[in-house]
């Protein structure tokens, strides 16, 4: 008797794993970026929810490891925080499709006995990550900060020391408001910086920022939020000191809407608007434009249409900047640039 | 002295002491006093089938390692190409990391991986030494076995958690020794501010924490195994306590000794995680202790994911072939100081 249930046990659940995958039919794997792996695996379990024979699976390696992936073939799409320089996109084998997804921000925060906010003008930012700027009582900290009792202390910068989208954004910042920054450490998701200690990862950055009395760092967005830390204002372009938040940084893609490139690699710091918070970035789905199994194609271009109108609706809960209308609109009509099956 | 009297009335009964001979030999170990002669020395054949599939597959084993260890050798090697291309052996005493500018110098993270190592071993040498002469020789064996037991527990802490104390314990504490030791000796380059909390130093102490309970563990097992002939025979010929330690117990276990602490010397060579958390990986090399600095195990788990370049891939490739050179050369070393104690040991019997 005990053997026969354990028989129907067994034969049970080998019915119930056959048709789990018989359900799952259509697997799609990708890999990159980590900064937007909280929306992504929101948005991979809401679809197939909605489209239970569509499996999508996201490893959340970095950007670096979701461009080289989607290079060699190994995912069906990659993703990254930083566009793919013009060397990267030469080396696939199928032209890929940057897809802006969401937006996001990085935010400066500090760590200053007695100060609750402060307001940075983009010199601040370039000559204190440059060591120019090495005291809190600087006349320019003094004079964008009126009001506000900044002690007689060095400044302690704080950066990412592992390799990060987060570092590509905030130097892709400092490089077009800084000409001196953009000569000696230049763009990338890790940089040779002028001064400063390294915390790994945000975590590590606010570790060192609270825990070291004099300190600035930088983090994204959504981690200040959740973790309530000080944020603070950046004078953008029209002259203006703006604070990240949703619209903010929604303003600032809207402003690089109008002149988007075909392949929507735009990067939006800096941006021209008035109530543009001016260190704000895409972050990119990598998706081949040519997609040979039909299956996981048209699975790939339902989920990539669905993302653009219900997926956004998710966006802001996890403090992620839901994208612009018009590149919305833009995005649709990309599309139709992915062909499906051997052509 | 109580203990000690105990003991030497014992002693006679051991083996007969010769004055001037501080190592009596017991009698030798031979087959017959452990096989009793009489039963047949010949082996069944189908044993002899066994004995041969034994050591067949222990074979294959023991040459699993060394394949590992050329297939990792021969890979990085192979991976890092580019990197030996472009910078050839400049990349061994240059100081510049720069990826955006594709500059590779690995000298800041090989002078931090062996300064924070140094300091480690500078502090856990003695220190656990001194921790494991107390339990193995001071104690009663019964307290000795439960503190052990507590040792050997530490030595299974995963090291991310000793970096979180690292990060809330020790930085802070070395803030605040730090700033005053520097408002005092600042003027000594070795001791220039400013003074983080985080850098060099911290890295060092934190990894001396990490280390000290294998020197303990591993060097009261060592100092268990000397034969108590050895101290009875010292404690008899009048020597005091101190004395049968230091001129009797350590020497005989010179060679275990050396072999904890190049344990520990490996695993704070190679330590990641607690390290990158308390060193503040600045590619830099200063004179301060208090400087912040960085490792080549910190980079490579720092930059890899992100490595967007090939260069810059092939360069921390590079770092780790270096890395792994370094252990090499440092296991060597050991084996050959142990050998070498050995021999004169043996010279001196």
């Amino acid at each position: 008797m005990r053997r026969r249930s354990l028989r129907l046990i067994v034969v049970l659940t080998v019915a119930g794993v056959a048709f789990q995958a018989a359900r799952a039919a259509v697997l799609v794997n990708g890999a990159g970026a980590t900064f937007p792996y909280p929306i992504y695996s929101k948005w991979f379990d809401e679809f197939h929810k909605r489209n239970p024979d569509v499996q999508i699976n996201y490893q959340s390696i970095g950007s670096g490891g979701g461009i080289r992936q989607v290079t060699d073939g190994t995912v069906d799409f990659g993703a990254s925080d930083g566009p793919m320089t013009e060397e990267q996109l030469a080396a696939t084998k199928v032209p890929i499709l940057h897809l802006p997804t969401v937006l996001g921000a990085v935010v400066p925060t500090f760590n200053l006995a007695g100060v609750e906010t402060l307001r940075f003008t983009p010199e601040i930012l370039a000559g204190i990550f440059l060591g120019k700027v090495t005291r809190w009582d600087d006349a320019a900290i003094v004079q964008a900060n009126p009001g506000v009792k900044l002690p007689a202390q060095a400044i302690v910068p704080v950066h990412r020391s592992d390799g990060s989208g987060t570092t590509y954004v905030f130097t892709d910042y400092l490089t077009k408001v800084s000409p001196e920054w953009a000569s000696t450490a230049g763009k990338g998701t890790a940089v040779n910086w002028p001064v400063g200690i390294g915390g790994k990862g945000n975590e590590g950055v606010t570790g060192l920022v609270k825990q070291t009395p004099n300190t600035i760092g930088y983090v994204e967005l959504v981690y200040a939020v959740q973790n309530k830390l000080p944020v603070c204002a950046v004078r953008n372009r029209s002259g203006r000191f703006v604070e990240a938040s949703l619209d903010s940084i929604t303003a600032a893609a809207a402003s690089a809407a109008s002149n988007m490139p075909a392949d929507f690699r735009v990067s939006i710091t800096d941006a021209a608007a008035a109530d543009a918070y001016p260190i704000a970035s895409f972050t990119w789905l990598l998706v081949p434009t040519r997609i040979k199994d039909a299956e996981k194609g048209r699975a790939m271009k339902d989920f990539l249409a669905w993302m653009l109108v219900d997926g956004q609706k998710l966006a802001p809960a996890l403090q992620y900047a839901p994208l612009p209308e018009a590149v919305i609109g833009l995005e649709r009509q990309a599309l139709d640039r992915i062909t499906v099956g051997a052509t | 002295m109580a203990n000690a009297g105990r003991r030497a009335i014992a002693f006679p009964r051991l083996s007969p002491a010769t004055p001037g001979v501080a190592r009596p030999q017991p009698p030798p170990i031979t087959r017959e006093t452990v096989v009793p002669r009489t039963r047949s020395r010949r082996p069944a054949p189908r044993w002899r089938l066994a004995d041969t599939a034994f050591r067949v597959t222990a074979l294959g084993f023991a040459l699993s390692v060394l394949a590992i260890t050329g297939a990792i050798a021969v890979e990085l090697f192979v991976q890092s190409a580019a990197a030996r291309h472009a910078f050839g052996w400049s990349f061994l005493w240059t100081s510049v990391w720069d990826p955006v500018f594709s500059k590779f110098g690995a000298l800041p993270f090989i002078y931090g991986t062996l300064a924070t190592t140094a300091i480690a071993l500078a502090i856990a040498t003695p220190l656990g030494l001194g921790a494991a002469i107390c339990l193995a020789e001071l104690m009663p064996r019964r307290l000795g076995d439960g503190l052990t037991f507590l040792l050997e527990l530490l030595v299974a802490v995963p090291s991310v958690v000793y970096g979180l104390m690292g990060v809330f314990v020790l930085v802070p504490l070395m803030r605040s020794i730090g700033a005053p030791v520097e408002r005092l000796l600042g003027g000594i380059p070795l001791f220039s501010g400013p003074v983080y909390g985080i850098g060099l130093l911290t890295a060092g102490v934190l990894l001396a924490v990490m280390i000290v309970p294998y020197i303990i563990a591993v060097g009261r097992e060592v100092l268990l195994a000397v034969p108590q002939a050895q101290r009875d025979g010292a404690l008899a010929l009048g020597a005091t306590r101190w004395e049968t330690v230091r001129q009797v117990v350590l020497p005989y276990a010179r060679s275990g000794i050396l072999g904890a602490t190049f344990l520990a010397l490996a695993r704070a060579l190679g330590e990641t995680m607690a390290v990158t958390m308390v060193i503040g990986n600045r590619p830099e090399i200063a004179a301060s202790l208090f400087a912040p600095a960085h490792t080549m195990a910190a980079v490579l788990a720092n930059e890899f994911a992100e490595a967007a370049s090939d260069v810059h891939l092939a360069a921390l490739v590079e770092v780790a072939l270096v890395l792994f050179g370094i252990t090499l050369v440092v296991n060597a070393v050991a084996r050959l100081l142990i050998l070498g104690t050995r021999g004169t040991e043996r010279a001196r019997a």
